[in-house]
């Protein structure tokens, strides 16, 4: 049966009809292009009546194929899509040419912008030629939620998904949830206790029916699509069983060796070898370090085993797999805190009383080492002069160039927590000082107000090198006020560096584990950093918190809710409608060469052993056709981006320079 | 007639980024070049060096490609796939006769509908320097090798099957 297409020319009012002749490119269009059956000029072709023009020819004429030359398909892509569809034509029976974006906004020269746009046309009409109808794909959702991280973005999002009454799998890599918040003093701007806020949430979280909680564990291997992943986790050993652990600590009491906690007192504090990694960790099982645990090193101890009232310590037990089955993945894997050693000049590592934001709020915290009390590394002289260095690794092309968002609240708070309790001179030195949050700027001015110095400069180097008198016994920051525009030295007892957050070290592995993109920085890539900032490129699997970018607490709470959000809808659906636009190999064709196999960056293509030929997943594929080009037998087909609609586009687009240099060269002939 | 000369160039652009760059260098009115006549793949990975052979034989006298920069592919990192096989392609063209200065591969973000005009413009006008390629007249003289590219299905009087 022969193709009838209707082509339709959109005048945008005089956006496009201002530069081009749509009349007649309308008629040319009727008159040159194969199949045309009719070509229609309208004022707006987007408006309901342009659509029901486009429907109603579909219906009278019997219309095959539609071409609608307008805007950028961006834009009006779906819309004319939807037209076709009521009309009863297959959606993917039309092509949209942009001549408004691509012709008529960019050139000048009418009759040359009329040449283009009808190049573009016949592109159209002889790609569409060779369309063929394609079927959306439909793929159930599995309810169940695999939640990655176990700080106050992933809590809140599991929460909000077990509350529906989904099942939620919160899988930790530490022992106990919280994550960085866990181990906050106050919060900012309200100076609420972070614990107080957070405890009750990881309470509900850890002892919620719908939520599974998997801590001291992590995800091994992903496999499957939206609405279908396989997930392996590993639960590392604690060797003790949390059937019989009742929580109540005499292990811990009774355990001999004492290790300093790099992870939960960020080095300010000890633990133990056995060890919950603080008092409300949920759940509230210990774990044994091995690699500082006695009897792990040297065969005897035991401690903990004798006097463990329900004999839950099990030396020989072994990491665990499990398998199990999601619809949806939220990461919320949090951040790291910059290396502050990597600024030699601050003397963070070799100089005893300069130490990170991290470390602060653990000596703040009246659950930390300290008991609250602010103090110099001897424990116990309070510092008279605190400075406090912004941007520590942040706004720095040396280490990393995005602003962390959060250090300037941080510092502020710092400011006034060490004011408060020990009365000493604080200075804030600060490159720029940032508050754009809800009452961050009251917050700001109300330091200002406390008598908090500013000093504006990016701080040169802290030393404990003596130049003046006064000087002897302090730190010494050397800084230029570039306010007032001259060099200071400003002796304190204490520097806090206020340290940049930064993506977690295996950030691009996890990225790579998931089949998302992360920048090259690395953090992890939302679909759209406005329209779309909690969903991935990947179908299914969604993003919350700070391993998106830096963000505070109350944006990785929204950013949790949202991500849950999101997945709720996807559950209430049941199912999900996938754009056909994917590839598919020929088995008939396929070698078996594999080269196709380690193209595809979504694990799409797997080879098949005892038929050895290789083929795609559809719901997985993304449809970005790199193993269709690759395909050295021309196998794989990319759907709606076949050779052969490619192809014939390209003969249209060159409909009028196909045989020019020939004509030329017979016409230079002499007779 | 070179000064006359008007080359025919065919872009292809990934969907995401130089699609919608072309875009943006349209909202913003920026007038370039329209030598130059896009054909929008899904990614620049799509892009198969047949189709680049096809457009020089029908006609064209350059050829454009354009997507994502290296690191922010939609598709996670199908452009440095492109990139490689973009490699390659130069040393076929090379080994045809075909000067590097007609094939060229581009980055240009969505936001960059600016460079991407730039580009376009700085292109016409080197391949206008170079003259019209008349890859088709050349193989003809130089017969047998044009079977390859003419091969590929013709799409003139066709329906879909």
């Amino acid at each position: 049966m022969a193709e009838k297409i209707g082509v339709y020319v959109c005048h945008c009012g005089s956006n496009i009809a201002g530069v081009i002749d749509v009349v007649n490119l309308a008629r040319w269009a009727e008159d040159t292009l194969p199949n045309v059956r009719v070509a229609r000029d309208y004022k707006f072709m987007c408006s309901s009546l342009g659509q029901e023009m486009i429907e109603k020819d579909i219906k009278d004429l019997g219309l095959t194929r539609v071409v609608v030359a307008a805007c950028s398909p961006h834009l009006h892509e779906t819309t004319f899509r939807n037209a076709c569809q009521r009309a009863g034509l297959n959606p993917f029976l039309f092509e949209m040419v942009s001549i408004r974006e691509q012709v008529s906004w960019v050139t000048q020269d009418k009759a040359v912008a009329m040449d283009k746009a009808r190049a573009l046309v016949s592109a159209g009409v002889h790609r569409v030629l060779y369309h063929q109808p394609l079927e959306p794909i439909f793929v159930d959702i599995n309810p169940n939620v695999l939640v990655v991280g176990g700080g106050i973005a992933g809590i809140q999002a599991a929460l909000e998904i077990a509350d529906q009454g989904s099942h939620v799998y919160l899988v930790e890599r530490e022992p106990s949830i919280g994550g960085h918040m866990a181990q906050f003093d106050k919060t900012f701007p309200t100076l609420d206790c972070a614990a107080c806020i957070l405890t009750p949430k990881m309470f509900t979280a850890g002892h919620h029916p719908n939520i599974t909680l998997l801590t001291w564990s992590e995800v091994e291997k992903v496999d499957g699509y939206v609405g279908n992943f396989t997930v392996q986790i590993r639960k590392k050993a604690r060797k003790v069983d949390t059937t019989k652990c009742t929580g109540c600590g005499v292990c811990e009491d009774k355990c001999p060796k004492k290790v300093v906690d790099m992870v939960f007192e960020a080095g300010m504090g000890t633990r133990k070898a056995i060890y919950t990694p603080f008092p409300q960790a949920v759940p509230n099982y210990p774990v044994i370090d091995v690699e500082n645990c006695i009897y792990f090193q040297r065969g005897t101890c035991k401690a903990c085993e004798k006097f463990c009232p329900t004999g839950a310590i099990d030396f020989n037990q072994q990491d665990e797999m499990l398998t199990i089955q999601v619809g949806n993945v939220i990461l919320a894997t949090g951040y790291e805190l910059f290396d502050a050693r990597r600024i030699p000049q601050y003397g963070y590592g070799r100089l005893a009383n300069v130490i990170t934001n991290l470390e602060f709020e653990r000596l703040s915290n009246t659950a930390g080492p300290t008991g609250g009390k602010i103090v110099l590394r001897d424990g116990v002289t309070t510092p008279q002069a605190v400075g406090i260095i912004h941007c520590v690794g942040s706004r720095d092309i040396k280490y990393n160039v995005d602003c962390s968002a959060i250090c300037c609240m941080q510092s502020l708070k710092f400011a006034h927590l060490v004011k408060e309790k020990t009365g000493a001179k604080v200075y804030n030195f600060y490159i720029d000082i940032r508050t754009p949050g809800k009452t961050y700027d009251e917050f700001y001015r109300r330091i200002l107000d406390e008598g908090i110095h500013f000093i504006r400069g990016k701080v040169a180097e802290v030393t404990d090198v003596p130049r003046f008198p006064g000087e002897e016994g302090k730190l010494i920051i050397q800084v230029e006020d570039t306010l007032a525009g001259r060099q200071l030295r400003v002796p304190v007892d204490m520097v806090i560096l206020s340290a940049a957050m930064q993506p977690r070290a295996d950030a691009k592995e996890v990225a790579k584990k998931f089949g998302i993109s992360c920048s090259a920085n690395g953090w992890f890539i939302e679909r759209h950093p406005k329209l779309d900032p909690v969903a991935t490129m990947t179908e299914g699997i969604f993003i919350a918190g700070v391993c998106q970018g830096p963000k505070d607490i109350p944006a990785s709470v929204a950013q949790g809710a949202a991500a849950a959000a999101r997945v709720l809808s996807l559950i209430g659906k049941k199912q999900v409608v996938l754009e056909p636009v994917r590839a598919s190999i020929n088995q008939e064709q396929c070698s078996g060469c594999r080269i196709c196999n380690n193209l595809c960056p979504f694990n799409a293509i797997t080879f098949i052993e005892d038929r050895a030929v290789s083929e795609i997943n559809p719901a997985l594929c993304q449809g970005c056709g790199t193993c269709v080009a690759a395909c050295p037998s021309g196998a794989i087909t990319g759907a709606h981006f076949t050779n052969q609609q490619i192809m014939a586009q390209i003969e249209g687009i060159l409909w009028d320079v196909s045989n020019r240099h020939l004509v030329h060269e017979a016409e230079a002939v002499p007779a | 007639m070179t000064d006359t000369f008007e080359p025919v160039i065919v872009g292809f652009t990934c969907n995401w980024c130089s699609y919608r760059a072309a875009d943006l260098a349209g909202m913003a009115r920026i007038k370039y070049a329209p030598n130059v006549r896009l054909i929008r793949l899904m990614c620049s990975g799509r892009l198969d060096p047949q189709f680049v052979f096809k457009a020089l034989a029908e006609g064209a006298d350059g050829v454009l490609i354009s997507g994502c920069h290296p690191g922010d592919c939609h598709y996670i990192e199908q452009n440095y796939k492109t990139m490689r096989r973009f490699a390659l392609l130069k040393r076929t063209l090379a080994a045809l006769g075909i000067e590097p200065t007609r094939v060229r591969l581009v980055w240009a973000s969505a936001a960059e509908g600016n460079i991407l005009a730039e580009e376009i413009d700085r292109m016409v006008a080197e391949i206008k320097a170079l003259g019209p390629l008349n890859w088709k007249q050349r193989m003809m003289k130089d017969k047998g090798h044009l079977s390859a590219v003419s091969s590929q299905p013709t799409a003139v009087t066709g329906g879909a099957q």
